[in-house]
């Protein structure tokens, strides 16, 4: 076996405030290099907070972070400020949600591009922007010319993103972390950046680790798939042994509440409730109260974390009971 | 770029048009006859006449506003009704030496506010913030001629290291760039600045504060730079509305402070006005503000042209 190129271990983020939030709740994850894992959970369950601890983005005044991150041979939760910004970027970039938020208004996209250029590798200005055209094709923009000195409210939402993925890949990251690049666009769009993204996974190699809280979205770019709930893994597995096999009741309840096959005027299966408050870390199983199944035990303890097999790992107690697709 | 430039510059027109309008008239509705100031009390009917037809004060309203209008363009202001002598030179140099302390006091206020402003906006909820934000009330809130009396007693009184008043020792007429003279901007170009640093300092503030929170920052965090990197960008988004509200302030500032310019007998616009509005004298009243006006609006659109400069989005609207 490899070395992995992310080592996630037992990892705990809580913000402190007037109230406490245990956002994550031992979170342990790998990846293997050139590989795809997608992080599939609802808003707030803790899968943007997991993404941001890999760059370490979470205001660091507020935050408290447990366990122990590596990320390509790099203890990432003891990096100086120094070796930090020199990681950043350079071995693990980061794409956001909306690409109209997080690039800044008053720069031209290719100043933005041949900045992060600049930081990272000894080039000279001229040098940069050139590398950022060559960036700005690879993504394909049409027009990369003009585009890189246009300013980012000049352009579409999905050439924003596209930019956004060219400055992202500017520094050659070995890791790319995507938190919903594709919830702020249009349909049709998001299915061209997947494929974007897809296909420069493979061309350049990296390890991307790809957030959403669409089981479609998720399933088209991944390897494998991690489900979080209230700010733990409850199941992690292939894309193929998840749709095929899940285990754990959250993961099914995904998965039913889907409009795929549905008919017209029959009600759509939906998981009831809402996901509990994180104020207090968990003491016992966090889905119980919205669990079918949900047994004396599972309100009492927390449920232990069942290997099925290697790297499927399931968060219930019932995970090595046969159990029959509902 | 070019059309934006364009645009700017036709806007003043009307502008500019309404202005001179507006200033005649205001100074016309108020009450009271600018010929009994310089009357004798026994003027004879013919003399008051006389002297009403040699001001032009006899002919109707709009007849008197276009003639004004027409001279003024030619760069005629009339002649002052109190002291005999043209406008618009009386206008200038006032203008001139109100210019220097204004442009003093912007620099001081801006730079002073723009570092209290920055560093409040980076320590939110700080010790230092507070601090910062304190200043900047006080600068706002203090009474400016109140102040201008403190610093005199303090600095030229018990100290005796500035001059308390005036131009220099020729008054402004022998103005050089020397210290004799330039110490006697001092006092009056600080005790102008605190009002645009309060103010300044709290928009820069504000500024700092909604740009960091926004998510580009965390994103330009993400491709590597360090907390200077961050803060150039923070610069540039903060630039434009910045020097908007200190071209705002250098505006205000010009217009003259009627209180701070006599605290220290500064013979500038404020001084000026002052002594116009008091003697009735009409000419010089409506000649000042036209002039300050016209800078004002000049002043707005160097503004709009730079804030077009530095920001992208400016120039579409």
């Amino acid at each position: 076996m490899t070395t992995p190129l992310v080592a996630m271990e037992n990892v705990t983020v809580r913000f402190k405030g007037a109230q406490t939030v245990h956002a994550v709740n031992g979170v342990s994850l790998t990846l293997e290099p050139g590989k795809v894992l997608g992080i599939l959970g609802e808003s707030g369950s803790g899968k943007s907070v997991t993404l941001k601890t890999l760059l370490r983005l979470l205001p660091e005044s507020r935050t408290e972070i447990g366990g122990k991150v590596m990320v390509d041979g790099k203890d990432v939760l003891a990096l100086g400020p120094q070796e930090l910004s020199d990681y950043r970027g350079a071995v693990t970039s980061m794409i956001f949600q909306d690409p109209a938020l997080a690039l800044d208004p008053v720069y031209t996209v290719g100043e933005q591009i041949a900045e992060a250029i600049v930081r990272h590798e000894k080039l000279s200005a001229k040098q940069a922007m050139a590398r950022a055209l060559e960036l700005l094709e690879l993504v394909r923009i049409p027009s990369p010319e003009r585009r890189l000195k246009a300013y980012p409210h000049e352009m579409s939402g999905g050439m924003r993103q596209r930019a956004m993925i060219a400055l992202a890949l500017a520094a050659r990251p070995k890791l790319l972390l995507a938190d919903e690049p594709t919830t702020a666009l249009d349909a049709t769009v998001q299915i061209q950046i997947l494929l974007l993204l897809r296909q420069l996974q493979r061309d350049l190699g990296m390890g991307v680790i790809f957030v959403t809280h669409d089981i479609g979205v998720a399933v088209e770019v991944s390897d494998r798939l991690a489900v979080m709930y209230a700010g733990q893994i409850v199941e992690t597995g292939t894309v193929r042994e998840l749709l095929r096999d899940p285990r754990h009741p959250y993961t099914r309840g995904l998965l039913a509440a889907n409009l795929h096959g549905a008919k017209k005027g029959e009600r759509l299966e939906a998981i009831p409730g809402a996901p509990p408050p994180l104020n207090e870390a968990p003491s016992s199983c966090s889905f119980a109260p919205r669990c079918k199944q949900a047994q004396d035990i599972c309100r009492a303890n927390l449920p232990p974390a069942v290997a099925l097999g290697e790297g499927r790992l399931v968060r219930c107690v019932q995970a090595e009971a046969a159990l029959q697709p509902a | 770029m070019l059309t934006y430039l364009a645009k700017r510059i036709l806007y003043v027109l009307p502008v500019a048009l309404g202005v001179s309008l507006f200033c005649f008239l205001l100074v016309h509705i108020a009450p009271g006859d600018p010929l009994t100031s310089v009357l004798p009390p026994d003027a004879s009917q013919q003399m008051q006449e006389e002297i009403r037809k040699l001001y032009g004060f006899d002919r109707p309203l709009p007849v008197q506003f276009g003639l004004w209008l027409w001279k003024a363009v030619q760069g005629d202001l009339g002649t002052s009704i109190a002291t005999g002598r043209p406008v618009a030179a009386e206008v200038w140099r006032a203008v001139g030496n109100t210019l220097l302390i204004a442009c003093l006091a912007t620099v001081i206020g801006f730079v002073l506010g723009c570092f209290f402003g920055f560093v409040a906006g980076y320590f939110r909820g700080s010790f230092l913030d507070k601090f910062a934000s304190m200043l900047a009330v006080l600068g706002v809130s203090v009474p400016h001629y109140w102040l201008g009396m403190v610093l005199v007693i303090v600095f030229s009184v018990q100290l005796g290291w500035l001059p308390p008043g005036g131009a220099g020792p020729g008054g402004s007429a022998s103005w050089k760039w020397d210290w004799e003279h330039v110490s006697h901007m001092i006092l009056p170009a600080i005790t102008m600045s605190v009002i645009p640093m309060g103010i300044i300092s709290r928009t820069v503030r504000a500024l700092v504060a909604d740009i960091l929170n926004q998510e580009f920052v965390p994103a330009l965090r993400a491709k590597g730079l360090m907390d200077f990197g961050v803060f150039r960008h923070v610069v540039k988004n903060a630039a434009p509305t910045a020097l908007a509200v200190m071209g705002l302030q250098l505006g205000y500032l010009l217009g003259g402070s009627i209180l701070i310019e006599t605290v220290f007998s500064w013979p500038g616009t404020g001084f000026l006005l002052g002594n116009a509005i008091f003697q009735r004298d009409l000419p010089l009243l409506q000649g000042t503000i036209l002039v300050l006006a016209m800078f004002f609006v000049g002043l707005n659109v160097l503004v709009d042209i730079v804030q077009g400069l530095l920001d992208p989005r400016v120039r579409r609207r």
